[in-house]
């Protein structure tokens, strides 16, 4: 049904690049899509990570599955990764962005350096691979763009406000690519991600209501097959966040979490 | 003086620190025996460049934790660090002519199961939970309902991936690096951190066990259907009524099983003889109390298991009840209260084994501390410098972590080792070092090989300094 929605050709398997392959959450995904047939391109930046997730895939699932490397801030490298994904996926359906990371925020809050690098990770790289994946989806008429962002993108918090602007510019991009296609059958979806279980909350105070990667892609794909277009991954966060967007400024900028 | 030199020490520990980007968590952590219990710091990398920087990086004591199913101390590391290996749990090949998989060490036996059973693979030994992972089931060389037949785990691992303290990963079998593999298979990830094994799955027909249920009405009956029928099945294994005394001393049920041929399985089940319905798992939301488990309601529950199996010549039974019949009640543990449990299972050479199951059963009738499931089981052949099983008996036991119960435990094992005997690292919450050093023959053998490849015993854990493993 799923690919029937996504008018997906031929087989109704689809051909899905994957991009930040490693997360958990993107593996999670991938053995999503994997189950459900489909063939996958893990980009990477940690290729030899990025090939044994493809191999588990293939093991657990007899999927096709390859592995590539990819960088976020290497722009000029992205019209090659995604011609090279097509032709190693005989074509291209859907594109997914799970990279991101949180870098050095507390360096980052007096390093324009750093706090650059925060930006170009999770937000520029972005802009770049998806401006091309959107073209290339443009001129077929089809397929579908998932956008990873995060609950963090969506209030300025001094723990993590650099890291959450990149998130939440990434957020609006989404939204107008998703405007761009109103009127064509190509799918953008914007997960806004709650704290899951990964190494970015493993250890860190006031990490609650963390959900495990493998129910977060479980949430995200069903989201998916429904083609919904923003998505809070677990449900509950769009109520946690309609209070914390509702707090005043004045009141808001005096909480301390 | 003196504080200035600790602050230093910690201020270099910080610096230390610093070196290694893997964030640390810290929490309390226990084995599933949930004694000991302690605060620890626990890494859990994602990748293996991570893994490698940490090991080479950090200066702390570290070990490897899986599914943290061992019941005591295996994988705990109070003023040293864990590394929860879990998240290397992928799949890397498996090849359908000679059921060998390639996995990572994380991966559990549950997840292999489910994968692989569908397609007619199962794993060659399996210990009675399917929620642990392979690198914990090789560290502790597990065994299974089919020791008689075909030993533990290492005797069905094409090789095994070692990452050293030096961050090389070196590859062993027991024809390449044999040493270090059976110091390995068994060595309770003191060698290094396992991170890959070659594992052999063997092909089975149905999903369906056939089993024969016998009653044995002591310990000499037992025995004897255990000699008699051993050689039928490839799965044995009996429950034993602690609570018993006298002529009655002993008294057990003995369960054997074969996996069932395809025209063993009536019509509906041979349409599709390897699926099984997903079982229905229930959960024990608390802690128990402590009588929960007292003298009266375990004597109670042994009368009525006792009464309520008949001898029953064949039946058949899913597989997952069959090996997992605990897996379907998450949390089990907890039913032993807040406070704890202690597992103890020990083994006897077989010309000790009836002698020695006697004087233990007649010690737990005469203290009042019946244990809750007592399982028997006869032994085969066994390989490895530090793992458990020798051919003989073993006897399996639970006790509520109570008063008293260290001096009585230490009395049976004055037994056990009075009479060649031994007991399993993973279950051990408590020997002393003299019960492990003269339980285990081949340590010196086996300490040769950790010098080697461990010469700072930079891998070590709560189990190996309560030990003495290495020479202190």
């Amino acid at each position: 049904m799923a690919a029937a929605a996504h008018r997906i050709a031929p087989g109704g398997a689809p051909r899905v690049l994957i991009l930040g392959a490693t997360s958990p959450i993107a593996r999670a995904l991938a053995l999503e899509y994997a189950r459900g047939g489909a063939a996958l391109y893990l980009a990477a930046r940690d290729t030899a990570e990025a090939a044994r997730i493809a191999q588990d895939l293939a093991v657990r699932t007899g999927a096709a599955a390859q592995a590539g490397p990819f960088e976020a801030s290497d722009s000029a490298a992205h019209p090659e990764l995604i011609r090279r994904a097509a032709a190693a996926l005989g074509g291209l359906d859907g594109v997914a962005v799970c990279f991101g990371a949180l870098g050095d925020e507390p360096t980052a809050h007096h390093d324009a350096a750093a706090a650059l690098k925060i930006i170009t990770d999770n937000y520029t790289g972005a802009v770049s691979i998806l401006t091309l994946a959107a073209d290339h989806l443009e001129a077929q008429r089809s397929g579908f763009i998932i956008v990873i962002g995060s609950v963090a993108g969506e209030r300025g918090r001094p723990r993590n406000y650099i890291y959450g602007s990149a998130k939440g510019a990434l957020a609006l991009f989404t939204q107008g690519l998703r405007a761009r296609f109103a009127r064509t059958p190509i799918h953008v979806m914007t997960v806004i991600l709650g704290t899951v279980d990964t190494r970015m909350t493993w250890g860190r105070e006031g990490a609650f209501l963390t959900v495990a990667p493998e129910r977060a892609a479980t949430m995200i794909h069903k989201a998916w097959r429904r083609r919904a277009e923003v998505v809070y991954v677990p449900f509950f966060w769009r109520f946690i966040m309609g209070v914390i967007k509702a707090i005043p400024e004045r009141f808001f900028k005096q909480l301390k979490f | 003086m003196a504080e200035n030199g600790q602050r230093s020490a910690r201020m270099a520990a910080v610096a230390d620190d610093r070196r290694v980007a893997a964030p640390l968590k810290r929490a309390p952590l226990s084995g599933w025996g949930r004694y000991p219990r302690c605060l620890t710091d626990i890494y859990r990398p994602e990748k293996f460049a991570e893994l490698a920087e940490l090991i080479t990086a950090d200066p702390h004591q570290l070990v490897a934790r899986g599914a943290g199913r061992a019941y005591g101390d295996a994988a705990l590391n109070a003023p040293g660090r864990v590394i929860d290996v879990t998240r290397f749990n992928r799949m890397l090949a498996f090849d359908d002519a000679t059921g060998l998989l390639r996995c990572e060490a994380g991966v559990t036996l549950g997840d292999i199961i489910d994968t692989f059973r569908p397609r007619g693979f199962f794993p060659v030994v399996t210990p009675g939970t399917r929620f642990i992972t392979v690198g914990g089931a090789i560290a502790a060389d597990v065994h299974g309902k089919n020791h008689h037949r075909d030993s533990s785990i290492a005797a069905h691992l094409a090789s095994v991936d070692v990452m050293l303290a030096s961050g090389e990963i070196r590859r062993c079998s027991s024809g390449e690096n044999a040493g270090l593999f059976h110091a390995t298979a068994g060595g309770m990830g003191l060698t290094g951190v396992i991170v890959e094994a070659e594992l052999k799955l063997r092909r089975i027909a149905t999903a369906w066990i056939e089993s024969e249920t016998v009653r044995a009405a002591n310990i000499d009956h037992a025995i004897e259907i255990f000699d008699r029928s051993d050689r039928l099945y490839d799965y044995s294994v009996g429950w034993i009524d602690c609570a018993s005394a006298a002529s009655a001393l002993g008294r057990s049920v003995i369960n054997f099983g074969n996996f069932a041929t395809l025209d063993q399985l009536d019509g509906k089940r041979r349409a599709a003889p390897l699926s099984l319905k997903p079982r229905r798992s229930l959960s024990v939301p608390i802690d128990f109390p402590g009588f929960a488990l007292g003298p009266f309601t375990v004597t109670a529950f042994n009368e009525l298991y006792f009464r309520t199996h008949r001898d029953t010549p064949r039946a058949l039974i899913d597989c997952e009840r069959f090996f997992y019949p605990l897996d379907s009640i998450r949390d089990w543990n907890r039913v032993y209260g807040a406070s704890g449990f202690v597992q103890y299972q020990c083994a006897w050479p077989m010309a000790e084994s009836r002698a020695g199951l006697v004087e233990t059963l007649e010690a737990i009738a005469r203290s009042r501390r019946a244990s809750f499931l007592a399982v028997v089981k006869k032994f085969g052949a066994q390989d490895g410098l530090l793992s458990f099983p020798m051919p003989g008996y073993t006897l399996s036991l639970d006790f509520p972590m109570r008063p008293g119960l260290r001096p009585f435990l230490d009395q049976l094992d004055a037994m056990v080792l009075q009479r060649g005997g031994r007991l399993y690292l993973a279950k051990d919450a408590r020997m002393s070092p003299a019960m492990f050093h003269a339980g285990y023959p081949r340590l010196a053998e086996w300490r040769a090989v950790k010098a080697a490849v461990d010469p700072n015993n930079h891998f070590s854990s709560s189990l190996s300094r309560r030990l003495e493993m290495v020479p202190v």
